[in-house]
């Protein structure tokens, strides 16, 4: 194994080449609030309370709002927070990048992810701790619909019938495990009750336009083509609101200045999260993500 | 009842009424998904072990468990008789004992774990000294520090112990591996 401090300078080249490569693409790199007052509401991700607002769990909502005063391409490098999250490739801090494009489609983000990831690989190459989990992230990476991944890993079909309990349970247990771990898989067409902040496609099948990347058995991206419907997003953050409430965790304000943002109109977009940590997990071949950070409290 | 943020390596819980305690543990978070932990439980009395799923939502039975402090009396064939301090007779078998009924001596006072008033698990003095009644004499010469060689202590208990020791000498077992610890006294 490297030593840590092999790690963080892989850690300190992989952090520079995200931003020479975002601002080499003519992104905006920015820097959005960390403490907030109205974390984006989803039922299982819970912000850590700071004082009488919240410590962020991603920066997604304000991201979208420059995109709405007019920015075509964003970028953020930095800390997010989640509640309770803690295990070999969870922590409670961690570091996120997320970045947004206008007039893209979720299919435009994976070609973007594609080449960002080989543009890492070729950089943390040349470092001593580089020890790739997997063999090379080579494009094209393989797209496998929700559907038929979860029909033949798992032996049925959650988009014709979702069953949220079944969902994460399998996905943890039968799709995840049997993923394949040499090259990257890209997840996609997530069922419309597992959009999150996704537009949805009429179909058939209806389908979230969501896109999850898996690489050496680690989740490790996110993506949505984004939904800009401002009713419709009003709805979803209710909906959520009840269902937490229902759960007895807490319920956090609407988010009204994104909301604003969605009405005043918003340009189709799609916007991506990666931990970053994770990302580092796989180029330095550690298990665990404390491994890559330079302190865990 | 536990919740599921309770869980970690080392505890005992209860399922169906029977005693487990995890010895493996992993948080998994599928995406936008609930939390899953995932364990490795392992029964306290059987020693079988299986894989245990729990959602966030999971409640968990706590095991009703009561430690009481018993001294070792004498040995009946395939039992072994333990007193309380109120001269209660408890019985263990030589499987349950394992290897560690090689470490008791007359009056040892040790601590028997009891789930439903059932002996699920004993804990003796960490340590305990013996005396080497056999052992081939070590090479001279032989200064290597992992060179062990057998030698059988008082009692029939065999164990891996250094070169440079003789029959005769005493030595600290640990009870918890039931290896080697320490030289005591020489002959």
């Amino acid at each position: 194994m490297s030593s840590h401090l092999e790690r963080l300078k892989l850690r300190t080249v992989v952090l520079d080449g995200i931003r020479a490569f975002f601002s080499g693409r003519g992104y905006l790199a920015v820097e959005t609030p960390l403490r907030i007052p109205a974390p984006a509401l989803e039922l299982h991700i819970d912000a850590p309370p700071s004082g009488s607002a919240y410590l962020r769990t991603s920066p997604e909502l304000y991201l979208k709002r420059l995109l709405g005063m007019g920015a075509a391409k964003v970028f953020e490098l930095g800390p997010c927070f989640r509640a309770g999250e803690r295990g070999a490739r969870h922590l409670p801090e961690f570091t996120m990048l997320e970045w947004y494009c206008v007039q893209a489609g979720y299919r435009d983000l994976m070609i973007e992810t594609e080449e960002l990831l080989a543009a890492l690989w070729a950089l943390a190459g040349n470092c001593a701790a580089f020890r790739p989990a997997v063999i090379a992230p080579t494009p094209p990476w393989p797209r496998w619909t929700v559907r038929e991944t979860f029909l033949r890993l798992a032996g049925w079909d959650p988009v014709a019938q979702y069953d949220a309990d079944r969902f994460d349970l399998d996905l943890v247990q039968k799709v995840e495990p049997q993923l394949p771990r040499d090259r990257p898989i890209i997840l996609m067409d997530y069922p419309v009750e597992a959009a999150a902040l996704a537009r949805c496609r009429p179909g058939p099948p209806a389908v979230a336009e969501r896109w999850e990347l898996y690489m050496g058995g680690l989740e490790l991206a996110n993506a949505y083509g984004e939904l800009t419907d401002a009713a419709e997003q009003r709805q979803r953050f209710e909906t959520c609101a009840r269902a937490r409430a229902a759960l007895g965790k807490a319920v956090y304000p609407l988010d009204e200045a994104f909301l604003a943002a969605l009405t005043t109109g918003l340009p189709p977009c799609a916007g991506i999260a990666m931990g970053v940590d994770r990302l580092l997990m796989l180029l330095t071949g550690v298990e665990r993500i404390d491994d890559v950070r330079a302190f865990v409290p | 009842m536990y919740e599921v943020s309770d869980l970690r390596k080392g505890l005992k819980i209860e399922i169906n009424g029977q005693p487990y305690e995890v010895t493996e543990f992993d948080f998994m978070k599928p995406g936008k998904g609930q939390a899953i932990y995932t364990c490795r439980i392992k029964h306290m009395v059987n020693g079988s072990t299986m894989v245990k799923t729990y959602r966030q939502v999971d409640r968990i039975d706590i095991p009703q468990l009561s430690n009481k402090e018993c001294a070792y009396s004498y040995q009946d064939g395939e039992l072994f008789v333990f007193m309380d301090e109120y001269f209660e007779q408890v019985n263990l078998t030589k499987d349950f004992l394992g290897d560690r009924r090689h470490f008791l001596s007359e009056d040892m006072r040790v601590e028997i774990l009891f789930h439903n008033n059932v002996a699920v698990d004993i804990t003796l003095p960490t340590f305990v000294e013996k005396e080497i009644i056999f052992t081939e004499p070590g090479a001279r010469g032989n200064t290597a520090t992992n060179v062990t060689k057998p030698a059988q202590v008082a009692g029939g208990y065999e164990i891996q112990v250094p070169l440079f020791l003789n029959q005769g000498d005493i030595v600290k077992i640990d009870t918890r591996t039931g290896k080697y610890a320490d030289r005591v006294s020489k002959k």
